[in-house]
């Protein structure tokens, strides 16, 4: 099987989020850096999964981004992975990234992703990846088995599941559920510095979309503090002032 | 021109959502200055009538049997924007909604935006909308550069309101793909609104000590008539189910109001669930730092207050 895995490196998950030039900007002054975490725990654990139990299957992972990317992508790789690319660009929108990586991924039996990054919760790359490349996409998959060319996965619903069998070759993205996640050991550290990182030129192309300003939220008041002992208090605090019941 | 939105009828029923995405759209259509509202539902759908009533102009159904498709979706719903003429396209952002933005976006050639919370502006020609970032710890205004428009609307943002009447739904023809997914299962929790919509949820963490203890929190959602959640390591350790999950690794939220009981509030935890309107955080520790993200706050041990607060609302029901 050849398995393609996206991978994107986000903030760290107490990462404090703070902007500059006019909030145009995400400040990364002192921002320390992780794979994302849908990617690492779940979508690239599986793919490695799936590698170790059919001979002959390669993991390759993908990212768009710069050069200081490389530290993530070698973390890939002593997870399990055998190959990398990373697609030398700034990854500046959802469109942009899926567009770089499809001129990757065909031939490719399953593309992973994870359900989404933490930095900009879009959920969009698998999608638009999967539409650029006609391919079935199940989304938020909690559990993935293969036999043959068939594979049988099970997705998050609201407030359920639903199971699907799909044709190789398809999109997936990953949720929790989907693996555990590993800790890379000394050996596949070792190993990793061996294993091929290719960097390509990004292709040329606008973005359909930019960010053109950030905002916080608006910093709470003072927490009302309820005296215990008086929970009808705090059911009329709920019903007059908060208007919430 | 047109306003166009998928109304989604998991097992042939409408969802709040569908009407809440209904009602917006309407008022997007007013934004960009189009009398037209278009509902489409797919397959079989009771009552979508109703959609006239939540801003809708007209109603269409495509036929449609077998279940959801991120692929064949995409296809009938590009067909109908194209007929309808549609500037923006909206979706839910639900499960299937994620997975039909990204496809719309390619498929339209219209710059997406996920999981919009508050309606977009149209200036110079040119359609602004803004969305959680940094699982809600900001928010980034995202400027669409295309012509054309496609969102998916997170539950809860703007609420249905009644501002038209009920309409007729036509059906309308298109070329259906061939599906390359077959849907063996499909499990929902039966009766409760499921997380991402509920406008009023309970959620608990590891201060519970332990799944038997779960009854206490689950009677004050039933009088409530709130969607029960939880904290991460609940879930991990299989106290809870996994959907019920909230936070920057489970799902993102923003009820009306949002009840946290023995859940410390962790940056990871808080991420999912602070854009919620009204926070109340019940925690015995009065140095949690949940209580610098609440609004209202009970220092005392939830197994006390859980079960007085339910009483009072019974008390203050039966008034
Ligand atoms: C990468 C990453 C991602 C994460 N993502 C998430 C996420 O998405 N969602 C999430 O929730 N967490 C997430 N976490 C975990 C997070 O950091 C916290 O560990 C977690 O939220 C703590 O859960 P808790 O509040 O239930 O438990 P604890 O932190 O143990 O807090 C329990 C609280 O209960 C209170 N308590 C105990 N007994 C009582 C009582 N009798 N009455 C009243 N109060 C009582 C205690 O005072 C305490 O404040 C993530 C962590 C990492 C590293």
């Amino acid at each position: 099987m050849k398995l393609l895995v996206c991978v994107s490196k986000t903030p760290e998950t107490t990462t404090k989020v703070s902007f500059t030039d006019g909030n145009t900007q995400f400040n990364t002054s002192g921002v320390q850096y992780i794979m994302n975490p849908y990617d690492e725990w779940y979508a690239l654990v599986r793919a490695v999964e799936l590698k170790e139990k059919a001979a002959g299957s390669k993991v390759t992972l993908v990212n768009v981004g710069p050069a200081s990317n490389d530290s993530i992508l070698r973390k890939g790789l002593a997870i399990g992975a055998d190959q990398a690319l990373r697609v030398n660009a700034e990854p500046s929108s959802a469109y942009f990234v899926a567009a770089q990586i499809a001129q990757y991924a065909k031939g490719m039996d399953i593309v992973f992703t994870g359900k989404e990054t933490i930095d900009y919760n879009g959920s969009e790359v698998a999608a638009i990846l999967a539409e650029l490349l006609d391919l079935p996409y199940i989304s938020y998959a909690t559990d993935l088995q293969v036999e043959g060319n068939v594979a049988t996965v099970t997705r998050e619903i609201e407030g359920g599941k639903e199971i699907v069998k799909v044709q190789m070759p398809f999109v997936v993205s990953a949720s929790k559920g989907m693996a555990e996640q590993r800790i890379p050991n000394m050996r596949g550290i070792m190993q990793a510095k061996r294993k091929p990182l290719v960097v390509r030129e990004p292709k040329k192309m606008s973005d359909p979309v930019s960010i053109v300003q950030y905002t916080l939220p608006a910093p709470k008041s003072a927490v009302k503090l309820v005296d215990p002992e008086d929970m009808d208090e705090l059911v009329r605090l709920l019903h007059e002032e908060a208007k919430v019941i | 021109m047109s306003v166009l939105i998928y109304a989604e009828s998991p097992g042939g029923q409408l969802k709040k959502a569908a009407y809440e995405a209904v009602t917006f759209g309407h008022k997007v259509a007013k934004i960009i200055g189009t009398p037209h509202v278009v509902a489409l539902t797919i397959g079989k759908v009771e009552g979508s009538e109703v959609l006239g009533k939540y801003g809708a102009t007209k109603v269409l159904n495509v036929a449609h049997e077998g279940g959801f498709d991120s692929q064949v979706h995409t296809s009938i719903i590009a067909q109908v924007a194209a007929k309808a003429g549609s500037k923006v396209v909206i979706v839910n952002h639900s499960a299937d909604g994620k997975s039909l933005l990204g496809r719309l976006s390619v498929k339209l050639k219209a710059g997406s935006v996920s999981g919009i919370n508050a309606l977009p502006t149209f200036e110079g020609g040119k359609l602004r909308a803004t969305k959680g970032v940094f699982s809600s710890k900001a928010f980034a205004t995202y400027e669409v550069k295309t012509p054309k428009a496609v969102f998916s609307l997170m539950g809860n943002t703007l609420p249905p309101e009644e501002v038209g009447s009920d309409i007729a739904p036509e059906n309308i023809a298109v070329t259906i793909p061939k599906s390359r997914i077959v849907v063996i299962k499909e499990d929902r929790a039966k009766g409760t609104v499921p997380l991402p919509e509920a406008e009023l949820v309970v959620s608990a963490g590891r201060g519970m000590k332990g799944p038997e203890n779960w009854g206490i929190i689950e009677e004050l959602a039933e009088e409530l008539g709130a969607t029960t959640a939880c904290s991460r390591p609940v879930a991990d350790v299989g106290w809870r189910p996994h959907h019920e999950h909230v936070g920057q690794t489970g799902v993102a939220i923003r009820p009306n109001l949002y009840i946290a009981a023995g859940i410390s509030g962790a940056i990871q935890h808080l991420a999912g669930v602070n854009s919620s309107k009204v926070i109340v955080v019940i925690n015995k520790d009065p140095e949690a730092p949940f209580f610098k993200a609440a609004d209202y706050g009970v220092v005392a041990d939830l197994f006390d207050v859980v079960p007085r607060l339910t009483a009072a609302l019974k008390k203050y029901k039966a008034q």
